[in-house]
């Protein structure tokens, strides 16, 4: 394109810089160029951990050559931001803590394997909430990341969701085409949601998890993050696949989900969870949601109401089964092999405790400790084992409400972005902002969030859909539609590039 | 079911935790507050239901018992904060 500005380049969506590219109107170069000159004019929002400039070239370099030898692959030349949770070979992945602050992977992520396979450039790994834990980004070792989102007439900072809150922010910001995320109760939704972006979490098992820093393994699940519903299409047939790494992945075969978007909602069944119209949830969150109902219905989507009765069990049993496995993964941070190793230990035991104790975040420690607590002795049956039944309970919810739906609609958060520091004193009010994403998570079900439109403030909030297991061409096509009737257009004023 | 500060202590010695002597009180205050919340799941008939193992249907996959990788002990070394040749170092464990 002779003549356009960056800003130009940095605004375009994943489709329009691959047809772009392919159409040879720009070269991959220019494009990584734009970007990387917005990520250091966006360094304010602190939305990377680490910037790999120098490679981004490198790989953009090699794209463009592909590209003109007619050669090239699904994501040929496209910049994307990674989440720091995915290793990346020779450049360092911390999970936002200071136990992998200096950790250099000596192997690749298999999602991220599939993205570089398919011609993809990376521009960077972006900042999280420790180890994924949290759901404002602000337990990252290396500070929060501010919200490219301000209210009205407000300069105050606001948080961009959490934990894939880096990428979030990204996506917002116009400072990478895309990204990768990582949800276990709500990590790519939540942030998606707050911050005006597309957020897909497919199926558990539908992505490999090799190669991801391990929070809870069954419900970890990597997505992508995107400014549309179609890029998100795009970015998830790269990322899947079946790996022989991850015996969990599923050996199914990835459909072209782009191709299926256009297909319209006419006579598809739409359920609304009665149970989801919660105590407390802001007008404007509720009058979203059904209007989003009409939109649907306007399309020719049939409106049912069903109901989820274990929807309130949800969060609480996720705060026995996600602590559990995560005080078990994390087992492995011990300062022996890999990490940080904490000065003068007196022995092997002091060696362990101290690495640990320095090396975990305040929530990361707060999480191991409730995970051991009901994992101990004792206490197994009454807490673990018995959240174990329950989530048995809330798949059982759901199988029976898919059986005269198709998609469920539903809010993604309880409200839009809040400020800096606003729940950080009590954990159980931060914990409440997953309480429409987690059921999913507990599930292995595919939600996806889609932005709504503002609140009265200026805010963004999203939408979530909920899909039947790897049905996520219908989730994409649901998504579609509300996306098509949203028509959100708005974008954050750039007063962080002044 | 309360969580007092000896059994804050306790459990970080299981989970091999160093927690602070003044963060165990406040410690044990938060997990009551998560604990008491989580209470709620005892309202919850789960006699005869059983416990969730796997989300999705499938059947574990059999691959055969092989070597399929290796010789990359540089490369296992290069991220240990102690290590000399090919050996991790710990301090010493037996007198």
């Amino acid at each position: 394109m002779p003549g356009s500005s960056s800003n130009d380049l940095t605004a375009m969506t994943l489709a329009g810089a691959r047809d772009a590219l392919k159409a040879r109107k720009i070269s991959s170069r220019e494009l990584t160029a734009a970007f990387i000159a917005a990520i250091e004019a966006g360094r304010g929002l602190n939305a990377f951990v680490t910037e790999t400039a120098e490679v981004a070239l490198l790989m953009a370099d090699a794209s463009d050559k592909r590209l003109a030898a007619g050669e090239a692959g699904a994501l040929e030349g496209l910049p994307l931001a990674i989440k720091d949770l995915f290793c990346t070979k020779g450049t360092r992945t911390t999970a936002a803590s200071k136990i992998l602050g200096d950790f250099v992977p000596p192997y690749e992520s298999t999602v991220t394997q599939n993205l570089w396979n398919a011609g993809a450039v990376m521009l960077g790994k972006t900042n999280l909430d420790e180890f994924a834990m949290g759901s404002s980004n602000e337990t990252s070792f290396f500070g929060p990341v501010v919200n490219p989102w301000r209210a009205k007439d407000s300069n105050m900072n606001l948080v961009p969701g959490g934990s894939s809150g880096g990428s979030s922010a990204a996506v917002a910001a116009d400072l990478c085409l895309a990204a990768t995320g990582t949800d276990t109760g709500g990590s790519i939704r939540q942030p998606a949601a707050v911050t005006g972006t597309v957020g897909l979490k497919p199926t558990y098992g539908r992505c490999s998890r090799y190669g991801i820093v391990a929070f809870a393994s069954s419900l970890d699940q990597a997505g992508p993050m995107t400014k549309t519903v179609r890029d998100a299409a795009i970015l998830l047939a790269s990322m899947a696949s079946v790996d022989p790494k991850d015996s969990t992945s599923v050996d199914l075969p990835v459909p072209d989900y782009e191709s299926v978007l256009e297909g319209g909602v006419k006579g598809l069944r739409v359920g609304i969870p009665k149970e989801y119209r919660i105590e407390g949830i802001p007008a404007d969150v509720a009058a979203l949601w059904d209007k989003a109902a009409d939109w649907l219905k306007a399309q020719g989507a049939e409106i049912v109401e069903v109901s989820l009765p274990h929807t309130k069990y949800a969060l609480p049993t996720y705060y026995i089964v996600a602590p559990a496995e995560a005080s078990s993964n994390l087992a492995r941070y011990d300062g022996v092999r890999f990490g940080y190793r904490a000065a003068h230990p007196r022995d092997i035991t002091d060696l362990y405790e101290r690495s640990r104790g320095e090396g975990f975040g305040a929530e990361v420690q707060r999480r191991i400790l409730i995970g051991t607590y009901v994992l101990s002795a004792g206490y197994y049956d009454a807490y673990y084992a018995r959240a174990q039944r329950l989530r048995t309970l809330i798949k059982r919810d759901f199988d029976a409400a898919f059986e005269t739906c198709d998609v469920l609609l539903t809010p993604s958060t309880p409200g839009p972005a809040f400020g800096l520091g606003a729940k950080t004193s009590d954990p159980l009010e931060m914990y409440l902002q997953d309480v429409f994403t987690v059921t999913v998570n507990l599930a292995g079900l595919p939600g996806i969030s889609v932005p709504g439109g503002l609140t009265e403030s200026g805010l963004p909030l999203g939408l979530q859909l909920i899909g039947k297991a790897f049905d996520e061409g219908t989730l994409l096509r649901a998504a579609q539609a509300v996306e098509t009737a949203a028509d959100f257009r708005a974008k954050p004023a750039k007063w962080w590039a002044a | 079911m309360s969580v007092d500060k000896d059994t804050v202590r306790r459990i970080a010695k299981l989970a091999r935790l160093a927690v602070p002597e003044e963060r165990l009180e406040p410690m044990a205050r938060e997990l009551n507050g998560i604990f008491q919340w989580v209470e709620m799941l005892g309202e919850v008939k789960v006699e005869g239901v059983p416990p969730l193992t796997s989300v999705v249907a499938q059947k574990l996959k059999w691959r055969k018992d092989e070597v399929t990788d290796g010789g990359n002990a540089d490369a296992l070394m290069a991220n240990a904060p102690g290590g000399e040749d090919h050996f991790f170092t710990v301090p010493k464990v037996v007198e």
